[in-house]
């Protein structure tokens, strides 16, 4: 590991500055925050992350869950995966969020890894792990390994002739579904991105990943109020029945009445590049009777861009049973 | 926060050999030295140069290190280590608490449990220095012989391991579930004690004990209310 420098950030101003030196936020980065640091770390030993400079933020004070005036929820930066998966308003009014946090890592990392790192997780391809192979991702310019090389658990959605990582958060996808803001605070101020575009497609800047700059620091997630009658479900497919990444996932917020669909919101997880919001899926069910057909039809829009690799075509089908699945389970009438 | 960039830090002194006092593990350094030595027999000749001045100098200087007191087991240790230094390293080589295992080192396999501020986390991947102020609970500080914690008296009675190697952190683990919302039924254990790996296969048994001291403590609470 890389020698660097570490301090404890008390406030967010003095954190925010520390960070603002670096002339990245992205890959290559010089200064990063560290909260739970299971990504973070694991990447430093690997060498493929070289702070020089580590900012401990975990004394800030972001570390609340906080019902809105409106209904609404907003969740500070450093709150752990497990807490918010338990906390009783996320239990009640967002389960989809509380069972995609439940569904990730193991019950010690989720007691680590914080919101706003969960977030900005990096990928598991293989490629970018390993410092010995090309990675765009990793090092702009030098090529993708995976195109044509180890590729069964990457992405099939959001992908470019330069890169084909895929997302690993499964907190990412239930939030995509729940429409999430993600608040940003850096030496200009704040500002306010919708979760949808938080995340960057690779296109041939696979090394940049979300909109964050340098000095920027997430502070807090925001969530709409609650959909009132709605049911919502986390669906992840993987090749073990716990402690590993999606195949592929399914996040799913549907309101019903009398058997018509009269709200959806859809995202999927495993498949994208990003977590994977489908308007298309969402549009095809929208005001549509709740049947199997329909799902079907939804599940085949979502995933009509879909272009797999060498060892992952299996996941387009998978993904769509895996939607049509999760759909059943969220528009069944008790 | 105070930060030292350049500390001294005192090279210990030899260890004298005695018979029967040997630890394991300076048996299995000692051991490693030798298999490494009689493998590198030709540049034998420089290393023992360089060995020679490494010992020759009282004290060296390594830059970038910081003091850190950690609160360990309820006992305060005082320590001067490199910021890179992992919980897990730091507990290990600085502090000798050897009863935590260094397995994957990546977070994986769970060997290295220990519990902060009474949650488990996976030592491996968090800085001792982030750890100030925390109050760290390791294998040492959950029973003693004679005095084992009853998930401790529970892994003997099921032979929850083979090799033993995990058998620290899945302890660590179901220590911190006892307290965790966890469901009845054994696929719920399964679940929560999905961090830990055990490759020689105790699974079953593991969850026996864990299931066994879960139905011990509800019926304990349930004669108490009586």
């Amino acid at each position: 590991m890389h020698p660097f420098e570490l301090i404890r950030a008390i406030d967010v101003t003095e954190a925010i500055q520390g960070a603002a030196e670096s002339s990245t936020a992205q890959q290559g980065v010089q200064v990063r925050f560290v909260g739970g640091g299971t990504t973070l770390i694991d990447l430093m030993k690997l060498n493929v992350e070289k702070p020089q400079k580590v900012i401990d933020i975990n004394g800030l004070p972001l570390d609340k869950v906080e019902v809105l005036p409106d209904g609404g929820l907003k969740i500070g930066a450093v709150v752990r995966n497990s807490d918010l998966a338990h906390h009783a308003a996320v239990v009640r009014d967002y389960p989809v969020l509380s069972q995609a946090l439940l569904s990730g890592a193991s019950a010690q990392l989720r007691n680590m890894a914080t919101t706003g790192g969960n977030l900005l997780q990096r990928t598991r391809c293989v490629y970018f792990r390993d410092t010995t192979m090309p990675c765009n991702k990793r090092e702009p310019g030098t090529g993708c390994s995976a195109i044509g090389g180890f590729n069964r658990t990457l992405a099939i959605l959001g992908t470019s002739e330069h890169c084909i990582a895929s997302n690993p958060s499964d907190m990412s996808v239930a939030l995509t579904a729940l429409e999430a803001t993600i608040h940003i605070q850096g030496t200009k101020g704040e500002r306010s991105v919708p979760i949808d575009e938080f995340f960057l497609l690779p296109g041939d800047t696979p090394h940049r990943e979300t909109v964050v700059e340098p000095g920027e620091l997430i502070t807090f997630v925001t969530l709409p109020p609650p959909s009132v009658g709605s049911k919502s479900i986390y669906l992840k497919l993987r090749d073990r029945a716990s402690y590993e990444f999606a195949l592929a996932s399914a996040a799913v917020i549907a309101n019903v009445q009398q058997d018509r669909i009269t709200r959806i919101r859809i995202a999927l997880g495993g498949v994208g590049t990003k977590p994977w919001r489908s308007l298309e899926a969402e549009t095809a069910l929208d005001g549509k009777t709740a049947n199997e057909e329909h799902f079907r039809a939804a599940a085949e829009a979502a995933l009509r861009d879909a272009r797999p690799q060498s060892q992952n075509g299996f996941k387009v089908e998978l993904a769509k049973r895996c939607l049509v699945r999760a759909l059943k389970l969220a528009t069944r009438t008790a | 926060m105070s930060r030292e960039k350049v500390c001294k830090v005192k090279t210990e002194p030899e260890e004298t050999p005695s018979f029967g006092h040997v630890s394991r593990r300076a048996f299995l350094s000692r051991l490693g030295a030798t298999g490494a030595a009689a493998a590198a027999s030709p540049l034998l000749g420089l290393a023992q140069t360089q060995v020679k001045q490494e010992q020759a100098e009282t004290s060296v200087k390594v830059v970038g290190a910081i003091s850190i007191t950690l609160l360990v087991n309820g006992r305060q240790h005082q320590a001067q280590i490199d910021p890179r230094a992992t919980l897990l390293d730091c507990l290990r080589e600085t502090l000798h608490l050897t009863g935590t295992k260094k397995g994957c080192d990546h977070g994986q396999c769970g060997a290295c449990t220990v519990h902060i501020n009474g949650r488990r986390i996976n030592s491996c991947l968090t800085f001792a220095a982030m750890h100030q102020g925390d109050e760290i609970t390791t294998i040492e500080g959950i029973g003693q012989p004679g005095n084992l914690h009853p998930v401790q008296a529970a892994f003997v009675e099921h032979d929850g391991y083979q090799c033993g190697y995990c058998t620290s952190g899945q302890i660590m683990s179901a220590v911190a579930l006892l307290n965790e919302p966890c469901g009845p039924a054994n696929a719920d254990v399964q679940e929560l004690m999905s961090g830990n790996i055990c490759r020689c296969g105790a699974y079953r048994n593991i969850i026996a004990a864990i299931q066994e001291v879960r139905q011990e403590a509800k019926q304990g609470v349930t004669n108490a209310s009586i």
